[in-house]
């Protein structure tokens, strides 16, 4: 095998989760990844692509996802042409909270940068480019 | 995603399989809000769930914000990678996994 890249383009409809999903599963099938890489990375995709459907404005979303065979590492890279948008700037919620106080905002992208191995956020131009880095195994 | 329902008496148990997503989210959060009237236990039983997202966890603390008020909620058979987003986002605190 070798270093691996594919990609992606989709409309912004949440229906369009499950393509981003099955995508994204069937091309790193092979590595074998372990079931918890997996759900983690499906979980990113969950939240990262609902909030460029939500928020973006924009009509599309390109997936880029790269595989590093070296270190059995993926890197999904979200590009929209969207308002300008940081989700990383945003503050952590409270995890401490009791239920009736919790804020329901935020916790996407906290769960995000809480189970990949690395996350950044560019904006080029007219783009949003959010990269996600998770190792396989 | 599916759901199973099944009500005795004054306990319910729902059982949910596959994704409990941002697209799925909705489809359980219309069977709690004002479904559960008269209920004083609600039983997830996440056997089946392979996975659950924010908007899933959403969902689950306004189905435990109801069940505080009128008896209480347990969720069945977690696995290891969802008890881990529980802990993670100090939803442990707020559920009861049993």
């Amino acid at each position: 095998m070798q270093n691996l890249e594919k990609e992606i383009i989709v409309d912004s409809k949440l229906e369009n989760i499950e393509t981003l999903t099955h995508f994204v599963e069937s091309a790193l099938e092979p590595y074998d990844p372990s079931p918890k890489a997996m759900m983690q990375i499906s979980v990113a995709i969950d939240e990262l692509f609902s909030n460029v459907v939500r928020y973006s404005g924009s009509s599309n979303m390109k997936l880029i996802l790269n595989v590093n065979e070296d270190v059995l590492t993926a890197t999904l890279t979200f590009i929209d042409e969207g308002i300008e948008y940081d989700p990383l700037a945003k503050k952590d919620p409270d995890v401490k909270l009791p239920a009736e106080d919790r804020e329901i905002g935020g916790l996407g992208i906290f769960l995000v940068k809480k189970t990949m191995d690395g996350v950044e956020y560019k904006r080029d131009g007219q783009q949003n480019i959010l990269k996600v880095v998770k190792k396989l195994k | 995603m599916q759901i199973k329902k099944n009500i005795e008496g004054s306990v319910e148990s729902i059982a949910l399989e596959g994704r409990l997503d941002t697209v799925t989210a909705p489809l359980l959060e219309s069977e709690i809000q004002g479904k559960l009237d008269g209920i004083t236990e609600l039983q997830l039983d996440f056997a089946k769930l392979a996975y659950i997202s924010s908007a899933g966890l959403r969902v689950l603390l306004s189905a435990q914000k109801i069940m505080n008020k009128q008896g209480k909620m347990v969720i069945k058979n977690v696995c290891a990678e969802i008890k881990e987003i529980f802990e993670m986002t100090g939803f442990s605190d707020i559920l009861t996994v049993v």
